[in-house]
């Protein structure tokens, strides 16, 4: 490897995500870039492949009548070929618009019809399938592009054809104008629109993000000097690619420093997958690590006396010395050397069973993480770090920097991004803030300042350290009757801290006191059932059992007593709630496709049992309608237990 | 499915030859008549249902098609060769695979290893070679496995590659009996109830591996069905059997408005 290929590139000359690809094809050819998993056997894709499939793409879409400036659709799972079908596009001028794979008809057409999108790359028949059935409220869509196959020979359907063939077509074209693709790639300049990204919105129909090359490419850079990133490098691309985490990652840092990026086998097997390459840069949001340090506790609840009294033995250890280490703090020589037995009998083990032994950098973002959860990871020796970021910034705005992580705070403005508070409101400026709204001056305005400030919408403040704390959505952050502020977030986030509860949705604002929906985790809570004996038939009556609220008001007590302990928050504790009885689900619309809580949409759906929390009734009869995976419908109704804590909590905070 | 079942009917089967042609058979048990004179075809490409109500003599149809019985009377015609009976080896040697009613797995094997099993009777180095897995044993397995690989990837079961077969819920346990019966790479596969037990989504997907199959492979697929619907949806022609009769033999349209047929499911009477 020459020297050239550690060292980062120069944005002035290479400007534009394609630039860099011909760059890591000529500085580090064989080294990987791009790995899947086929047949069982991990198959590696060099930057010289990648760059010369990338460029049979593009010179394909050349034949199909592409135009500088023309936006195409890529909707599937994280697949080398579709990595290498963004590149293409921008190779060619086009500007990519990934949709979500798992997003329903109406979502895919409001996102081809808006972004009038020609051409669309999908991975397989369903993804087919999916296009097919809003081709015709869609006009602009001319042709679809397939990857797989499978199930789609008697398709007669016009305009789809398969990428082997638009490769094959892509390969006649270079022939005859071997010209023609660096011409198209040296046109590109870093105004330019990269790429569009449409965000999930917890509210109305997704806006698409116009990100330049400028955007990405300069964030990229920043945070791959921020952690020192390199080519040797790997990480695990099994977030969807319309979201923009993976979109940075994946593409603009992995163009930038040169490393390579794995896609899983399928969705089901992700965390095989990991184990399998052994990441050494990793992301994934407090959902994940939820899951696996719940499935951790269940199996060793399962396990021999013996490792679990080594396993709670050594996690106390952990929890004394671990993060300190990590941070570089000052650690006796006993507690060094109690940490070390504990690493090599229990954390290093229990890190290589997870995959994330060669973890050097792990980031989460998008929620707040459980306090629990991330000291379990820090105090292991995972190099777990909270990141605040939103589309609008590509990516990055806030990093937790190496020695000062918190679990509370989402850390200190990442380079060149400058942070201001304006009435409760998060507001930042920096390289990454997004050109504008597709076709939507109006919420451009709404969002930029004229000065170049973009607005969260998030409500936080800046501690005395320099680190930034979130509190919650300016928009939600509201008053009880009395005056007393509710952050409905905050609330929440303490109660899905709890390992038993998947989701909490809180309500309070213009009422006279606090309540809550409560969504216990099935798994969680289904293994309590299962250790004590208990049996239950479906998640519905799991959920309404007398033992499950007692221990769901145990978990609203302790909050109350967290919320009781600042004098802001104490007035706005939990009155009475209820246990749902079924799964929020974005496919009945209750969460966003990355899982976020659509509190209005929930209130308005169940609002006869907000009204029973509000009224002195202990139970409420519901009729809900569910969607299937297969988008028929269907209903459930049930007879939900309000469980009232007022007097107990009013009788404590007397005493 | 709604997809993919026209696409199916353009296939035209109609338009082969039969793989499979049975000549009045017949099988009794001691005194219990379980088969009277029941004569039909399959031909190749199609995909064939054969139904009836309970005890009508289908699974003991299947077992006479792959040797498993031999029937009393009558003649199997299969791949141009005629003969009175067929041992079950034979049959699973000339391409005829199956899968049955309760499941049939080895339950503390994996879901490759029991795939895998399915390729036994192609393999042609003695127990001694594989045991020391030696050269050509060697490549032979990789072979194999090459292709058991692909059937996993068919039916989309890469992540319960490792999963012994006994811990797998029912609707994929019947996915990796499907999986073994594809991995003998048959001509002609039997499927009996491939989808009983099976919730809506299970069966649903049950029918989009039916269909690929038939589709991808060019498998010819005998398939015993309950749900009425998927076998109207998914079969070119349907054989109905009642009390060890052919009652009926014609398309899914003939076959639903005959009289006999709705007769033997309303139960009428038999004299």
């Amino acid at each position: 490897m020459t020297d050239t290929g550690s060292t980062l590139p120069d944005l002035a000359t290479h400007d534009t995500s394609p630039k860099l690809l011909r760059r890591n094809a000529a500085i580090r050819g064989d080294r990987p870039c791009l790995r899947e998993k086929h047949l069982g056997i991990w198959q590696t894709m060099s930057w010289g492949e990648a760059a010369a499939r990338v460029r049979e793409i593009a010179c394909g879409l050349q034949t199909l009548g592409l135009e500088r400036g023309d936006r195409v659709s890529i909707i599937g799972d994280n697949r080398p070929v579709l990595y290498n079908a963004i590149l293409a596009i921008q190779s060619h001028g086009g500007v990519p618009v990934p949709i979500y794979q798992d997003s329903v008809a109406d979502e895919t057409r409001y996102v081809l019809n808006n972004a009038e999108v020609r051409f669309v790359f999908a991975e397989d028949q369903e993804q087919v399938d999916k296009v097919l059935e809003v081709k015709d409220d869609c006009p602009t869509i001319e042709t679809v592009i397939y990857d797989d196959p499978r199930g789609l020979r008697d398709y007669d359907a016009g305009g789809l054809f398969s990428i082997e063939f638009l490769m094959r077509e892509g390969r006649a074209w270079d022939a005859a104008h071997p010209d023609f693709y660096d011409a198209e790639v040296d046109r590109g300049t870093a105004d330019e629109t990269s790429i569009i990204l449409y965000t999930s919105g917890t509210t109305g129909n997704p806006k698409g993000v116009v990100l330049s090359y400028r955007n990405i490419l300069v964030s990229a850079l920043n945070s791959v000097r921020l952690e020192g990133l390199r080519e040797t490098d790997e990480v695990l691309a099994y977030l969807p690619m319309a979201w923009v985490g993976d979109h940075m990652f994946s593409c603009g840092q992995s163009l930038v420093a040169g490393f390579c990026v794995c896609c899983p086998e399928s969705a089901d097997t992700v965390l095989n997958d990991l184990w399998e390459i052994g990441p050494t840069y990793f992301f994934a949001p407090p959902r994940i690590f939820e899951n696996v340090l719940t499935t951790v506790m269940i199996r060793i609840q399962d396990s021999g006396w013996l490792k679990r009294r080594l396993f709670f033995h050594f996690l106390e250890v952990a929890k004394l010395y671990g993060k300190k280490i990590l941070d570089g703090q000052p650690v006796g020589t006993a507690g060094r050397f109690r940490y070390a037995l504990g690493s090599t009998l229990i954390y290093r083990p229990l890190l290589n069973t997870l995959g994330l032994t060669r973890v050097r950098v792990a980031y989460t973002a998008g929620e707040a993480i459980g306090p629990d959860i991330f000291d379990f990871f820090r105090s292991i020796g995972l190099n777990l770090k909270q990141l605040y970021g939103m589309t609008e910034a590509s990516v990055f705005i806030t990093i937790q920097p190496n020695g000062e992580v918190r679990s509370d705070t989402v850390g200190r403005p990442a380079t060149e991004v400058e942070l201001r508070i304006e009435d409760n409101e998060v507001q930042f400026r920096s390289p990454g803030v997004f050109v504008e709204y597709f076709r939507n001056p109006q919420a451009t305005a709404e969002t930029k300042t004229e000065d170049g400030w973009c607005r969260t919408g998030d409500a936080g403040f800046v501690d005395d350290e320099g680190h930034l704390k979130i509190i919650d959505r300016a928009k939600d952050v509201g008053r009880l009757n009395n005056g007393t502020m509710f952050a409905p977030k905050y609330i929440e986030n303490k109660l899905k801290f709890f390992p038993d509860i998947f989701e909490a949705v809180s309500f309070g604002h213009e009422r006279d006191y606090v309540t809550a929906f409560i969504n216990i985790d099935l798994e969680a809570m289904g293994d309590w059932a299962e250790r004590n004996g208990i049996s239950y038939a479906s998640y519905q009556e799991l959920a309404g059992l007398p033992q499950v609220y007692d221990i769901v008001q145990d978990r609203v007590e302790q909050v109350n007593r967290d919320l009781a302990a600042d004098s802001t928050l104490a007035g706005a504790r939990i009155r009475r709630f209820l246990v749902l009885h079924k799964q929020l689900d974005a496919d009945d619309g209750e969460l966003t496709r990355t899982r976020k809580v659509r509190r209005r949409h929930v209130a308005d759906k169940y609002a006869s049992l907000v009204e029973a929390l509000y009224s002195d009734r202990d139970r409420c009869a519901i009729e809900t309608e569910v969607t299937f995976e297969d988008g028929r419908k269907g209903t459930i109704s049930a007879d939900i237990l309000v469980r009232d804590i007022a007097s107990t909590d009013a009788a404590r905070s007397a005493a | 499915m709604n997809q993919a079942a026209p696409a199916d009917t353009d296939a035209d089967p109609a338009a082969s030859g039969p793989i499979l042609n049975l000549n009045r058979i017949s099988l009794a048990f001691g005194g219990v008549t379980v088969l009277d004179d029941v004569s039909f075809d399959i031909r190749e490409g199609e995909i064939r249902a054969i139904i009836g109500p309970n005890g009508a003599g289908k699974s003991s149809m299947l077992n006479v098609i792959n040797g498993f019985y031999h029937p009393d009377d009558g003649t199997i015609t299969y791949k141009g060769e005629t003969r009175a009976r067929m041992r079950p080896d034979q049959a699973a040697r000339q391409g005829i695979a199956r899968t049955f009613q309760n499941i049939a797995l080895f339950r503390g094997m994996s879901t490759l290893d029991n795939i895998m099993t399915g390729r036994n009777t192609m393999m042609r180095r003695n127990f001694l070679w594989q045991a020391l897995y030696l050269g050509p044993a060697r490549r032979e397995e990789l072979e194999h496995r090459a292709h058991v690989e692909r059937v996993i990837e068919f039916l989309e079961i890469e992540a319960i590659r490792r999963v012994p077969v006994g811990r797998l819920p029912y609707g994929l346990q019947k996915r990796v009996e499907l999986g073994r019966a594809l991995a003998a790479e048959p001509d002609l596969l039997l499927l009996d109830e491939p989808m009983a037990g099976m919730n809506a989504e299970e069966k649903e997907d049950m029918c989009r591996f039916v269909l690929d199959v038939n589709d991808e492979f060019g498998t010819t697929i005998a398939l015993i069905e309950h749900d009425m619907g998927v076998v109207m949806d998914i079969s070119d022609r349907v054989v109905v059997l009642d009390y060890g009769r052919l009652i009926a033999d014609g398309s899914p349209d003939e076959v639903r408005g005959n009289e006999e047929v709705i007769n033997a499911y309303l139960g009428v009477v038999h004299d």
